[in-house]
């Protein structure tokens, strides 16, 4: 289910945008170029960003202004990326981080 | 190191008015931000604002946000986005790590005549069984989701809250498409302005008050949300449980200062319970417990986008004036106008209580040695 507000009463019609491709644990997926990955990930209606550490409980977009680190996620490589901070580019690779994320010690992947 | 003569850390309202008045006063100035987009949280605030003709009433806090960009462009006003502050120094040195989250991301340090700090603030947080399951966010952020992403952060939602954000949000999740299932609130009445509330009764939402939630379940995000009637002590009555269907719950609980730059640099701070929480200490021009550091906006004390504008200018008046580029009679008149325009938007039963907590901190100030 695509969760894009195609037209709003107040803001009108969606703008175009340069549409890129991303790569979500695996997926291909389409992203509009520039906007944050967590929006994204939300269009596509994927809520859960990461998995704690010790309870290994869910955990996806809390504050949406780069403040809480709940939508952290691999991008790139990288771990603990706020992905509601993070714009979209052609070719990104993102994954569902578990804990700490690759390479980030005894309880990371 | 490389040398600015202002750097403003936040471009929301606050920020950008600060730079504005400073770099149109000749100043050179950098405003620093986190985020991807400038304008802070204009750009989620669609609905009209209110106040006087004065204030731009009437004008939606997305087109005040395009006039303070066009502004601040006009002016030379050079901003960093996805660049966060991450310290501030002695002598007045400021961290900034440029390009955030990308490849390019580099670390500056910023040696700056003045410094003003217009951090903003954030979402409070309700703790309740299931409060850290996917679904469960601050009004907030739905609004940055829907209003400036445009999209969706689920489809039946449970509001919690019914102050100006709860009420507000609640009416812009409609607009966008989602269903909101239940306003809830713990207060026996609703909080926010009438005119808020009738929209949202008008548009039949079902109004929980002197309600709570108990629990959001679900395994990976939420599916179903628990209230409960309060009694006299706000404590849940058994028996009284509802099960609504919703896969999103916004809190909107109020805000609270963010004033970690503040702390971090030994600002002194005070804490007042109207504006949210700790708040550094400043004067009339705005200016902290460290001489050339002022502060600007929510992070002195939430208020709104229009109180952050004037105190905004207010920082940018006196940091440009204490730079030499506005002369000091000049200054004083800009100052008082502008002290002037606060004190109408601290008016009336609403802002009356934050005109006194305002007062209470100026008046607190220790003398500067």
């Amino acid at each position: 289910m695509c969760m894009r507000i195609k037209d709003h009463i107040i803001l009108g019609p969606e703008r175009a945008a340069n549409m890129v491709w991303i790569t979500v644990d695996g997926k291909e997926l389409m992203a509009k170029e520039g906007e944050p990955v967590l929006a994204s990930l939300l269009a596509e209606n994927i809520i859960v960003n990461r998995y704690t550490v010790k309870r290994k409980e869910p955990r996806g977009l809390f504050c949406g202004i780069g403040q809480c680190t709940d939508c952290a996620m691999i991008v790139d490589g990288k771990p603990n990326v706020r992905t509601c901070i993070t714009p979209v580019r052609q070719g990104m690779v993102i994954k569902t981080q578990h804990g700490v994320g690759e390479g980030g010690g005894k309880n990371g992947e | 190191m490389v040398n600015k003569e202002i750097v403003v850390v936040g471009a929301g309202p606050a920020g950008l008015a600060a730079a504005i008045e400073a770099a149109k006063a000749g100043g050179e100035v950098l405003v620093a931000d986190l985020n991807i987009l400038p304008g802070g949280q204009l750009f989620k605030q669609i609905h009209k604002f209110f106040g006087s003709s004065a204030h731009r009433s009437g004008t939606r806090g997305i087109e005040i946000g395009r006039q303070l960009l066009a502004e601040a462009e006009k002016y030379g006003v050079e901003i960093w986005l996805n660049s966060a502050v991450i310290g501030l120094y002695d002598d007045r040195v400021v961290s900034i790590e440029k390009g955030l989250n990308s490849g390019e991301k580099e670390l500056i340090n910023i040696k700056a005549e003045k410094i003003i700090l217009a951090t903003g603030a954030s979402e409070n947080v309700v703790r309740f069984k299931g409060w850290t399951l996917p679904g469960v966010m601050g009004a907030g952020a739905a609004q940055t989701m829907i209003n400036v992403n445009r999209v969706k952060p689920g489809n039946k939602v449970v509001m919690l809250g019914s102050g100006n954000v709860g009420l507000i949000v609640s009416y812009q999740l409609m607009q966008a498409g989602c269903d909101v299932v239940a306003l809830v609130e713990a207060a026996p009445n609703i909080g926010g302005y009438g005119v808020h509330a009738s929209k949202i009764r008008r548009a039949g939402v079902p109004v929980y008050t002197r309600h709570t939630i108990i629990e959001a379940k679900g395994t990976d995000r939420v599916k179903e949300v628990i209230i409960a009637e309060l009694d006299d002590s706000w404590q849940p009555i058994a028996g009284t449980e509802k099960v609504l269907e919703a896969d999103v719950v916004t809190l909107a609980a109020g805000l609270k200062p963010i004033s970690d730059l503040a702390r971090l640099h030994d600002l002194e701070m005070v804490y007042n319970g109207v504006f949210g929480g700790w708040v550094p200490k400043h004067d009339e021009n705005m200016e902290s417990t460290q001489s050339g550091i002022y502060v600007a906006g929510d992070t002195t004390g939430v208020e709104e986008a229009n109180t952050a504008l004037e105190e905004g200018r207010l920082a940018g008046i006196a940091a440009a004036e204490s730079l030499g580029y506005i002369a000091e009679k000049d200054a004083k008149e800009r100052k008082d106008d502008t002290w002037k325009r606060l004190d109408g938007l601290r008016m009336g039963p609403f802002g009356e209580k934050r005109m006194y907590a305002k007062n209470e901190i100026l008046a607190c100030f220790p003398a500067r040695s």
